[in-house]
């Protein structure tokens, strides 16, 4: 782990500069080339029609080997033309065999750096290195693939550069960042449990997707049930031998085969993602490592932690099971743009990990509040004339009795009951430092924003609203959302007042940027 | 609460903006509505008297009245931004959480020497602020303004 050569270049010049650079690993190229299989399948049948070798089957291995040569040099070109330099203050990568790009990223601006290993990869010491930058579009630098050494001497340079951009010298690269005081971890115990709640049918609609995909190797159309009672009649059954009773067993037997299954994939999952979860505190933030086949190590500054998410359920919550997630400037994925940092834990394993990340726990000043109920009994007003027409409408155009047209007014009631049970589920509170606001039923999630991490503050009132006096107060996050809903208007613009103070004050690289 | 963050209206002029740019986007369905009169599809009058009167109010009352909601004040350390007629908004950003700062100028806007200042922060929700109809120069000078700031707070 000795430090790198610091070249003070200039900027790369076009082309030919191949001092200073370094290549991928190797070995990245198998591993890109073997991953890359499949998608050789359709050229490699294109190829075989394209050049009727139908007709001479001693041809077919070598046109088979000439594709995936082909295949296997454009890949080495890429490699080749492929480098990465870590500069002074950025990192560079150039790429491209026919037309060159070069990207620069200043260390500054790198919010994580995170190192995956797919199975393969895994086989070989190999990582993926992952740059993010928290641009908004996507597009990150990732280096795949490269030694394990070789990704976590990156990811230390990388922090070592951002933390001491003032210091010149590099030789402040502390390599004590390595081990950190382990903060949660799973057990297999816990991982089963969590697999349990992790109850999932998304088997199904897979399975349907690839059965879909590939319908037109089947002969019969597995969608067509009168075909399946027919093969069953073809067999000797019919509906009506079927007793009663054995038909009853027969849906019970489904439907605990459905279960059995949700379960199963549940706990699959779960094991892929999660298993061997343990996050640790280092010096400057925290590192997450997870996964079966495929591992994830995460590495999350403290200082880019904006908000702490605290999830439920009504079925977890009984037996004290929650969640913790963190807002942070950088996302998790495409998908989750919250880091999970527990998975499933009690509240007591909890706070302590958010106050690790300088979020306190919310105490007794932090009165959770509901919200006005007049704030979702205002929907009544677009409900009702809508109701109203399609009465009239029926009436009119359907011919429909009055009696019958009036059936649509039970939708009033049960649109007070939902209304009703979105006001009883709702919180918010402020304690001088933070903001609370807990939301939602099956997924219950309270949000703990420190104030000083608010980027902007705005005071809407739709026309509904207006109606009744409330406004709600929605806050700038960066990487999240946060907005308290049915609040009175001098509540709202105290509690703005109070936030801008603690907020103004504070410039965003003082808070984002220090160690 | 305690600085005299007077809020200032924009200027009068974007009133005049606002009512070329609704014209110009109610040009098209007023074609449309005229095409489908001379051809006589309908009974006439049918699209074309409901159409004019509610292009007039948009062009002629409507800018007004957003007009007169839209207010800002530059304070110390901070930008407020009010606005709206229909969904009112009052947003506050805290100069130093701005990342950077747009003056825009469209063609409208340009022969009245008008600006745009956009304000962008690294929330998720009001990633950017904007406040049109202010003169050039002033647009440019609070764009300075909000600079210094911000280099001074980074130190």
């Amino acid at each position: 782990m000795s430090e790198v050569d610091v070249l003070p270049q200039p900027l790369p010049q076009a082309e030919g500069q191949q001092q200073g650079g370094q290549r991928l690993h190797p070995l990245g190229l198998f591993v890109s080339f073997i991953s890359g299989l499949p998608q050789l399948f359709l050229p490699i049948v294109a190829v075989l029609f394209g050049s009727g070798s139908r007709n001479r089957p001693e041809l077919i291995p070598l046109v088979i080997l000439g594709v995936l040569f082909v295949s296997l040099f454009f890949r080495w070109l890429g490699w080749m033309r492929f480098q990465y330099h870590l500069g002074e203050d950025d990192i560079r990568i150039e790429r491209g065999i026919l037309s060159r790009s070069a990207r620069s990223i200043p260390y500054d601006r790198i919010q994580d750096v995170s190192i995956e290993q797919k199975p393969l990869p895994r086989l070989l010491g190999l990582g993926e290195v992952k740059f993010e930058t928290g641009g908004g579009d996507g597009e990150d630098a990732k280096l795949s693939y490269v030694s394990l050494s070789e990704a976590e001497r990156l990811r230390e340079t990388i922090k070592a550069r951002k933390a001491g951009q003032a210091a010149t010298t590099g030789e402040t690269a502390a390599v004590e960042e390595e081990s950190g005081a382990t903060v949660f971890a799973m057990d297999t115990g816990r991982l089963l449990t969590l697999g349990l709640y992790s109850f999932s049918l998304v088997i199904f609609a897979v399975l349907g997707g690839v059965a879909q995909q590939f319908d037109f190797l089947l002969s019969y159309d597995i969608w067509d049930i009168g075909a399946w009672i027919g093969v069953a009649e073809d067999n000797g059954v019919s509906i009506e031998t079927i007793g009663t009773g054995a038909r009853i067993i027969g849906a019970l037997a489904a439907l605990a085969g459905l279960v059995a299954i949700g379960i199963l994939t549940g706990i699959i999952r779960t094991f892929l993602t999660d298993y061997g979860f343990r996050l640790e505190r280092t010096a400057k933030g925290f590192r997450r490592r997870r996964g079966l086949l495929t591992l994830t190590d995460v590495v999350m500054p403290v200082a880019r932690v904006q908000a702490a998410i605290v999830e439920t359920g009504p079925v977890r919550k009984r037996r004290g099971w929650h969640a913790l997630r963190f807002v942070s400037l950088a996302q998790e994925s495409k998908q989750e743009s919250h880091h999970m940092v527990a998975p499933l834990a009690r509240l007591d394993e909890i706070w302590p990990i958010v106050a690790e990340a300088g979020i306190a726990q919310p105490g007794e000043t932090a009165a959770l509040q509901h919200g006005k109920f007049g704030w979702w009994l205002s929907g009544f007003v677009i409900v009702l004339p809508i109701i109203f027409i399609a009465m009239a409408a029926l009436m009119l155009f359907a011919e429909a009795s009055l009696a019958r047209a009036s059936l649509l007014l039970l939708l009033l009631p049960l649109m007070l009951a939902i209304m009703t049970i979105e006001w009883r589920v709702y919180r918010h509170g402020e304690d001088g430092m933070q903001l609370y606001v807990r939301r939602g039923w099956w997924r219950q999630r309270l949000t703990i924003l420190p104030q000083v991490r608010v980027q902007s503050v705005e005071i809407a009132q739709s026309p509904l609203a207006r109606l009744v006096g409330l406004v709600s107060l929605r806050f700038g996050v960066a990487g999240g959302k946060f907005e308290m809903l049915a609040l009175p208007r001098e509540a709202a613009e105290a509690i703005r007042d109070n936030v801008l103070a603690i907020a103004a004050p504070v410039d965003f690289s003082v808070i984002n940027r220090r160690g | 609460m305690d600085e005299p963050d007077q809020l200032k209206p924009l200027d009068p002029a974007y009133v005049t903006v606002m009512r070329i740019g609704m014209a110009i986007f109610l040009a098209i369905p007023l074609i449309g509505a005229l095409v489908i009169e001379t051809a006589q599809l309908t009974a006439t009058g049918l699209f074309i008297i409901p159409l004019a009167f509610l292009a007039a109010w948009l062009v002629f009352v409507v800018p007004a009245r957003r007009y007169a909601r839209w207010q800002y004040a530059l304070g110390a350390d901070r930008l407020r931004i009010v606005r709206g007629f229909l969904f009112y908004s009052d947003t506050v950003v805290p100069l130093g959480r701005i990342q950077h700062i747009d003056v825009h100028q469209g063609p409208i806007m340009r022969r009245f020497d008008l600006a745009t200042l956009t304000v962008h922060t690294a929330g998720n929700h009001n990633a950017g602020v904007s406040l049109p109809g202010l003169r050039h120069e002033v647009a440019v000078a609070m764009r300075e303004t909000i600079r210094e700031y911000i280099k001074a707070a980074q130190g």
